[in-house]
């Protein structure tokens, strides 16, 4: 889970500022959502900061960041999976209608599979290695749509054909550590996509899964999201994943979203320093031999906490001195596209052949 | 370059075929029957298992075919024991480990006794892995899972817990085993009322550190409720230590019973036969025949180590560190 430290004392927030050109009507909107872990004898830490954003039905929605940025903690409190005791979760995450973080625990496990599914990281230690594989998908079938064990047993076996795993039936008795990696990942969505929800919420689900792994994965979620009009919040490291398949990319530091916009623009005018930090530091294949990467330079223990400035300031190479002093406010640009930063790279400095190697 | 003796080449190729015949389904299987294969491969396991098996044979069995009626002082009747002249044989072709002091048969009562034994082991053992699972899984449930009031169930089982662990369990035994009276039951719960804390400490704790894992909280995710993530995803993954923890229990509660007999804390009456009490009764004629305590002694810790060994064996089986 990522946690930021950092000792941020009264979060200022920033409420809507970005978000008036927004559409009416979100599946989910994510409305300065906070949260603080509080333990006792170690500092207060603001994991999450007073983000928003929203989806769409149907869109596909990009959370970037590096680790410890927030992505995880963020999908954890919107599924209400983050323990009670020394976090506190505040803000809003209206899904529906309904704020998520005010319903109870019952409402709430009615939601969770049914409406909103999430996929984890390690698909080995999300399953239980001593339950076959049939087992742990008929579960989900029973609890959500209450069918009976033997039409589950045949659902199941559909829905592993669906995912792409060869002779389910067999598949289905089998225990995780009998499947390979990529196999287990789609068992895992196949439960995930079970009773087909409206939001599935993917926790970097290729970083544990080797390259050519990741590929299909991504091409699986790409085609069930296709297929069913389930909207997705892709939560990831890598903007090569997010290249693919995002409609709208939130790029996440120390908590806050520093930069939205859709997929285009992002990639070919990102805005705030970090962003094409992390452009910049994506390998190429199709760059020159010597062609260095060009890391984002310090780590993201090198931060401002956000009330004294910005908070990548300690890194950011456009660093002026309006950085520091107050936090930086998101301004919104056209396009529905918006940065938190006040020494933005603006696209008259950005030569449309040097795209991808970003300056400066 | 190692070279291959011709048996082990055949031991290896037996291997091999052995996997490639087995259907595919099966050929990894569950981690139980993975721990099974580890643990018919470990010499330890082997021998304590050979020593549990010819155990349960003679319990089970072997009081059918005693060449004469534990009970019986055949020798008193024929004037060869005289416990008072300090004459009692030893063994001989009739009777293989000799006369006890009052004239029975030994060996017949050896035997006899053996069923006693196991019968008090096994059932002190379940009693008190049951009771203290009970206790362990409901603290475990609630400090896992249960939120802020769980964690008060927890505290509360487990502060109870903590004091009958805090007790020498000899002491605890013989302190309940007075206060309900000499007899057998006595016995059994009295020795599986010691073993109650251990389970539970071990179940809630083995309980609890799974409730922390990622498929608890994947299947938390997908809306699965409390109780079903409890019993279906928990327990059955924190259940390997208790099975180690059952095997070794027995071993100690085949001795404490024993402990208690000795001390006259076991069945009153006296012509039962039983290790324990045999033991005690040995004392007194310890110069005249030693052969009489030996017996049991041997019997009871020969019977303990095969416990022991087994324990040790499925506990390195079940090892989720050592599994490949």
């Amino acid at each position: 889970m990522a946690r930021q430290s950092g000792s941020i004392a009264a979060s200022v927030s920033e409420r809507g500022a970005h978000r008036a050109e927004r559409r009416g009507s979100a599946l989910l909107d994510v409305a300065d959502l906070s949260v603080t872990f509080a333990h006792r004898g170690a500092p207060t830490v603001h994991a999450v900061d007073g983000v928003s954003f929203t989806v769409d039905e149907g869109e596909v929605v990009g959370l970037v960041g590096e680790s410890g940025c927030g992505k995880s903690v963020t999908s954890l409190a919107i599924m209400g999976l983050l323990p009670r005791r020394g976090v506190q979760v505040s803000g809003r995450a209206v899904f529906d209608g309904r704020d998520l973080l005010t319903l109870s625990d019952d409402e709430m496990r009615d939601i969770r599979g049914r409406d909103i599914a999430m996929i984890f990281q390690d698909p080995l230690s999300s399953l239980n290695p001593i339950v076959p594989i049939g087992v742990q998908v008929a579960e989900v079938l029973i609890r959500h749509r209450k069918l009976d064990r033997a039409e589950a047993r045949r659902e199941s076996a559909e829905l592993l054909d669906r995912v792409g795993i060869p002779d389910p039936q067999r598949r289905l008795r089998e225990y995780p550590h009998q499947l390979s990696g990529g196999m287990r990942q789609r068992a895992l969505i196949a439960m995930a996509v079970a009773c087909r929800p409206r939001l599935l919420i993917a926790d970097e689900p290729t970083t544990a899964l080797d390259v050519t792994i990741q590929a299909q994965i991504l091409e699986l979620l790409k085609s069930l999201v296709r297929e069913s009009g389930t909207a997705l919040i892709m939560i990831t490291h890598d903007l090569g994943v997010v290249a693919g398949m995002c409609d709208t990319i939130n790029v996440l530091y120390a908590g806050r979203v520093v930069e939205t916009a859709s997929r285009r623009p992002l990639f070919a005018e990102p805005r705030h320093p970090y962003t094409v930090g992390l452009l910049g530091s994506i390998p190429r294949l199709d760059g020159a031999r010597e062609d260095k990467l060009r890391p984002i330079p310090g780590s993201v223990r090198d931060v401002l906490p956000w009330p004294d400035g910005c908070a990548f300031a300690p890194r950011c190479d456009r660093r002026v001195d309006a950085c520091v002093g107050e936090p930086p406010a998101m301004t919104a640009a056209p396009g529905g596209r918006a940065y938190r930063c006040v020494n933005p790279v603006l696209a008259v400095t950005t030569p449309p052949a040097a795209l991808a190697k970003e300056q400066p | 370059m190692s070279v291959l003796t011709p048996g082990r080449k055949v031991e290896k190729l037996d291997r091999l075929a052995e996997l490639a015949a087995a259907p595919a389904h099966e050929r990894g299987a569950s981690l139980w029957r993975e721990a099974w294969r580890r643990l018919r491969h470990n010499p330890s396991a082997i021998v304590g298992a050979a020593i549990l098996g010819l155990f349960v044979l003679v319990a089970a069995f072997g009081p059918f075919f005693v060449p004469y009626g534990p009970t019986d002082t055949i020798g008193v009747a024929s004037g060869e024991v005289r416990p008072a002249a300090g004459v009692i044989p030893g063994p001989s072709a009739e009777h293989w480990l000799g006369y006890d002091h009052l004239g029975r048969d030994e060996f017949s009562r050896m035997v006899v006794g053996a069923r006693q034994t196991l019968l008090v082991g096994v059932v002190a053992t379940l009693i008190g892995m049951t009771a203290g699972c009970i206790l362990g899984g409901i603290a475990g449930a609630a400090q896992g899972l249960g939120g802020r009031w769980g964690r008060r169930v927890d505290t509360v089982l487990m502060r109870a817990v903590d004091m009958m662990l805090a007790l020498p369990s000899l002491l605890l035994a013989i302190s309940i085993a007075a206060l309900l009276g000499p007899s057998l039951t006595t016995v059994m719960i009295a020795v599986g009322a010691i073993a109650v804390p251990i389970f539970a400490r071990l179940l809630r704790g083995s309980m609890i550190a799974q409730a922390t894992s990622e498929y608890v909280l994947a299947a938390t995710a997908l809306g699965v409720r409390k109780h079903r993530i409890a019993l279906s995803h928990i327990v059955p993954n924190s259940l390997a230590p208790v099975l180690v923890q059952m095997t070794l229990t027995l071993a100690t509660a085949i001795i404490e019973a024993a402990a208690l007999s000795f001390l006259g804390l076991g069945n009153p009456d006296p012509s039962t036969p039983e290790w324990g009490k045999m033991l005690a009764d040995a004392q007194r004629y310890i110069e005249i025949s030693p052969g009489l305590a030996i017996y049991p002694a041997t019997a009871i810790i020969v019977t303990a180590f095969g416990f022991t060994l087994l324990g040790e064996a499925m506990r390195e089986a079940l090892d989720p560190k050592l599994r490949t």
